[in-house]
């Protein structure tokens, strides 16, 4: 059971990977497959914060904790997981503008009616 | 390609790279374990530069290099969007209709704003102490202006939150981060260094040195920011109208029944 | 001089920054000329490091140099190959923005400074990608030119095609950039440093690759290779060069997708190519089955090409693929002549994306059948489209033939005809185009109406609209003056001998601190396969256009047509594919290691 443990934080992240990937691959709908990227996305938050986690431990923030006193997470993995928020928020803001308009345009946000670019 | 050619293809390489990645997990570090050399060099760093946050510490002083990237796709997103959502040659803006808002509605929405406001600033403020900072402050603050929509409705939101200032407003703040970042080159030391300002008393809101005034530029950046991107959007719902729609006559004065 | 590495970058975010705030108060002239001025800044301060990039800088920025041999900084490269796509990106953004001075015209009216803002935070992305010394900071640049990449790919949004092309784009590229973080975040877990020197030394330190360090090389180098676009990773890149505005199409196909070949050089030699690392042989097979896949699907499907810029987009993949051929010797020599073919490369398809977008403003049309003896009149323009087929050819004393000529020497055997053959064929691809376009020559094709048959699976050039406000009577100078400028720019590449021992000492001195040095020259061998390719261009073009018929076997080509859908879905699968291939690949030297 433990060593199921030691590893279970891990694995969820790549089962949310691959579950954003096939709903990615599969979508009917533009706005469902831009919800799927952030699925995927959502994947390396999982990965980033369970690698930085450590047992006991508390956050890594001193305005009431003495330093020292108790074990505290990485830092640095909270951070990097910051700039992966804004990133995925930017992202998704401008994947949905360019649905907004390829639903003008093409009047569809079905993937398999978009048939202007091929061969 | 078929769905079901495709399906195929997702199988054969999802099932690759699951197996890859159950094998790599296999071979991580257990979760939870104590060798974190990384993170404890930024404990120290932090603790040195009187940061109580350490995150914000590694955000704005130790990375911060990494956040004017950050920053940087932000402010181009919110480029992006202007490009992006604008009105094009064949819409035209339709006036919005004043709605009607039930009062309890209405009264609950005013009395939050200046309170969640107010939080924005402090959140804003307090990064270099406590969880927050300009991120998470300078969003919290944006939603707020947003409660007149709810309160009120469109055209009061519109009168507190015209674009163009905040478009300018958010390249002043980038400008700003950037502009910091050069004073330390200019004084003599690195690009960005944390070395512009006294570190001062450990916990209290004049600490860290440069990290509050990046974390302010931030949170001015990210509440514009967010403005302008949930305006183009808002845009696209309420104003922007096509043009055989108002041909048309009849949705003229309904933007709520586009596309019907 | 190490502590001006980070104005590369904020030079010009800062130069953005001024004109997204004062860009609704100037006028347009005022707009492009700043934007030019900072651009300019740019490439001086770019060439000036890397006038003292020997022995490399190393920066860490915020003054966090290392102690006891840990920094909780962040590290900026400036060697030789860094410094050297730094400043092409900087003189390609030049040349970019003053081409599109005259021509381009597009909305938002009243925002003079929106684009060439996003313009220069696109070469603030690409500036700091390439001088990127830390695999997370090397990430937040991939993402700034990424999103930067898709808002101007989308600029058009009236276009029904601008719109679709660019969310293919973005999703793509998007999800390639969080397997690269997927893989970051992996190797972070196992050393506990995100400077790159610093992963390499410590995943030495912990022994023989196993499981983890394959999945961390193979999610890395997914996410660098989608912007390579390589195959399988490759079908973006047409549907979004087709769509972008063309001097957004010089920067993209000129400079971005090679950085992404720079960045699995990089990452391999610095991450990867120790004890600990991936056993060198392993990504010599990666790079050299991608890479030969790359090239061969890239020079067909150009060469089956009738909407003139998608040529030219399935050209830069052929390329692509003979880059990724060369960097897979893991030789010094394959190295050398890489680098001297993306200088050359970068300013001959520019300086075509240049030429077509004169063609776009001045008929309405990027289609070949269409634009059938049409463009007579133009003829400085087909004298230059010429030339940078002769260029894509490798023509002595062109950069690219140079670098062509050392890089096909370094593959050896059945790979120097692959280079051979692909860039014959897209320079033939071109030529065709030349010799219809602007002499008029072989019969008109039926279709010439613009409309092709029901059932053909092709994306046709006509229906584009022109990017200026009309249809140019008469071309501005700026207009052709940049591609002619981009084109001597190649031509010096090759034709001044010390630039080609310049680019070698670089690469040495980055990779094995001078010790091993290579000097690059002209040899007979090299001169004859230019020679070689350029023959067997022009003779497939003389074919192509004489006996349209004799070399039309659309028949044969569907399935591979049929594989560019235009799906988002189909292209997910297909990334998933490649990611699984690469690993499969990459396998072997784990097993036995």
């Amino acid at each position: 059971m433990t060593a199921l443990t030691h590893v279970l934080p891990y694995l969820v992240a790549a089962w949310v990977f691959l579950a954003g990937c096939y709903g990615l691959a599969t979508s009917r709908n533009l706005i469902h497959a831009v919800g799927c990227l952030s699925v995927c996305q959502a994947a390396t938050y999982v990965l980033l914060l369970a690698v930085g986690y450590r047992d006991g431990a508390t956050a890594p923030v001193f305005s009431d904790l003495a330093p020292g006193s108790r074990p505290v997470v990485d830092p640095v993995v909270q951070a990097l997981a910051l700039t992966d928020v804004v990133v995925g928020a930017t992202v998704t803001a401008l994947l949905l503008a360019l649905v907004v308009q390829v639903a003008k345009r093409h009047g569809t946000v079905d993937p398999d009616e978009l048939s202007e670019l091929r061969g | 390609m078929s769905p079901r050619m495709r399906l195929w293809l997702v199988a054969t390489g999802g099932a690759g790279l699951a197996a890859l990645l159950v094998a790599a997990c296999l071979d991580l570090p257990r979760f939870g374990g104590d060798r974190h050399p990384y993170g404890d060099q930024a404990v120290e760093a932090s603790l040195s530069r009187h940061t109580a946050n350490t995150v914000a510490s590694v955000t704005f002083d130790q990375r911060a290099f990494d956040t004017l990237g950050e920053m940087s796709i932000l402010f181009a997103a919110v480029l992006g969007s202007v490009v992006l959502l604008r009105q094009t040659r064949d819409e035209h803006r339709a006036r919005p209709e004043p709605a009607a808002v039930s009062r309890p509605v209405r009264r609950y929405a005013l009395l939050v704003l200046p309170v969640a406001l107010l939080t924005g600033l402090y959140v804003v403020a307090h990064g270099q102490v406590s969880p927050g900072g300009g991120f998470q402050g300078g969003v919290v603050a944006a939603t707020a202006l947003h409660l007149l929509y709810l309160g009120a409705d469109y055209r009061a939101l519109e009168r507190v939150r015209p674009i163009a200032p905040y478009e300018a407003g958010d390249a002043l703040a980038a400008s700003a981060y950037l502009v910091t970042g050069l004073a330390a080159l200019l004084a003599g030391s690195a690009f960005l260094a944390n070395t512009l300002l006294p570190y001062g008393t450990f916990n209290t809101l004049a600490s860290a040195g440069t990290v509050p005034l990046l974390n302010a530029a931030i949170g001015m950046e990210v509440a514009c920011a967010v403005v302008v991107l949930l305006a183009g959007f808002l845009d696209q719902a309420v104003e922007i109208v096509d043009e055989g729609e108002h041909d048309d006559g009849e949705y003229h004065d309904d933007p709520r029944q586009r596309g019907k | 001089m190490h502590h001006l590495l980070p104005l590369l970058v904020a030079v010009p975010l800062l130069g953005a920054a001024l004109l997204a705030a004062g860009g609704r108060l100037v006028p347009r002239f005022v707009a492009q000329s700043t934007a030019c001025a900072v651009a300019a800044g740019t490439a001086a301060l770019a060439v000036l490091l890397l006038t003292h990039s020997s022995p490399p800088l190393t920066e860490w920025v915020g003054g966090w140099e290392p102690v006891a041999g840990h920094s909780v900084g962040i590290a900026l490269t400036g060697d030789g190959p860094g410094l050297g796509m730094a400043a092409l990106v900087s003189v390609l953004t030049l040349a970019a923005l003053a081409y599109a001075w005259r021509s381009f015209d597009e909305p938002p009216h009243g925002h003079a400074g929106a684009f060439p803002a996003l313009v220069l935070v696109f070469q603030a992305g690409m500036c700091g990608f390439a001088t990127a010394g830390d695999l997370f900071n090397a990430f937040v640049w991939f993402e700034l030119m990424s999103v930067v990449a898709y808002a101007l790919t989308g600029h058009r949004v009236e276009e029904a095609r601008a719109v679709q092309g660019a969310l293919a784009f973005a999703v793509v590229n998007s999800l390639g950039a969080y397997a690269l973080l997927m893989g970051i975040a992996l190797l972070y877990a196992r050393t506990g440093e995100l400077a790159l020197t610093e992963i390499g030394g410590a995943l030495d330190a912990h022994g023989p690759p196993d499981a983890l360090v394959l999945a961390g090389f193979v999610l890395v180098l997914t996410g660098l290779l989608v912007k390579a676009a390589a195959v399988p990773f490759q079908f973006w890149l047409p549907d979004a060069h087709a769509v972008a505005p063309t001097p957004v199409c010089m920067l993209l196909s000129g400079v971005m997708v090679e950085l992404g070949v720079f960045g699995v050089w990089r990452v391999y030699d610095t991450v990867f190519s120790g004890p600990g690392g991936l056993p060198a042989a392993d990504l010599a097979r990666v790079l050299t089955v991608l890479g030969a896949l790359t090239a061969a699907l890239g020079a067909v499907m150009c060469w089956h090409q009738r909407h003139i810029k998608r040529l030219l987009a399935y050209s830069t993949i052929a390329h692509t693929g003979l880059f990724l051929l060369g960097i897979g010797t893991l030789t010094p020599e394959g190295d050398d002549g890489v680098a001297l073919y993306v200088v050359g490369h970068a300013g001959v398809k520019a300086a075509l994306f240049a030429c077509v977008g004169i063609l776009l403003d001045r008929y309405g049309s990027v289609d070949e059948h269409v634009l059938h003896g049409r463009a007579r009149p133009l003829r400085s323009v087909g004298v230059m489209v010429v030339a940078g087929a002769l260029g894509l050819a490798g023509l002595p004393p062109f950069g690219t033939a140079l670098g062509k000529s050392v890089a096909e020497e370094a593959v050896g055997g059945p790979l120097t005809a692959l280079y051979v053959l692909a860039s014959a064929v897209t320079a033939a691809a071109v030529l065709r185009v030349a010799a219809r376009v602007f002499l008029g020559l072989g019969p008109t094709p039926e279709d010439a109406g613009g409309a092709s048959g029901a059932d053909a699976y092709e994306t046709t050039g006509s229906g584009e609209e022109p990017e200026t406000r009309q249809r140019l009577s008469r071309v501005p100078d700026t207009m052709t003056a940049v591609p002619a400028l981009l084109l001597a720019g190649a031509l010096a590449a090759g034709a001044v001998p010390a630039f080609g021992n310049a680019v070698a000492r670089a690469m040495s001195e980055a990779t094995t601190a001078g010790l091993v040095h290579t000097s690059v020259h002209w040899t007979p061998v090299g001169v004859g396969l230019g020679l070689q390719s350029t023959a067997l261009a022009v003779a497939l073009a003389s074919v192509a256009v004489a006996r349209p018929g004799l070399l039309a076997v659309p028949d044969r080509t569907l399935p591979l047509r049929r594989l560019q859908s235009g799906h988002i879905g189909d292209y997910v699968a297909w990334l998933l594919l490649g990611t699984a291939v690469l690993g499969a690949l990459a396998l072997p030297g784990i097993l036995s290691g």
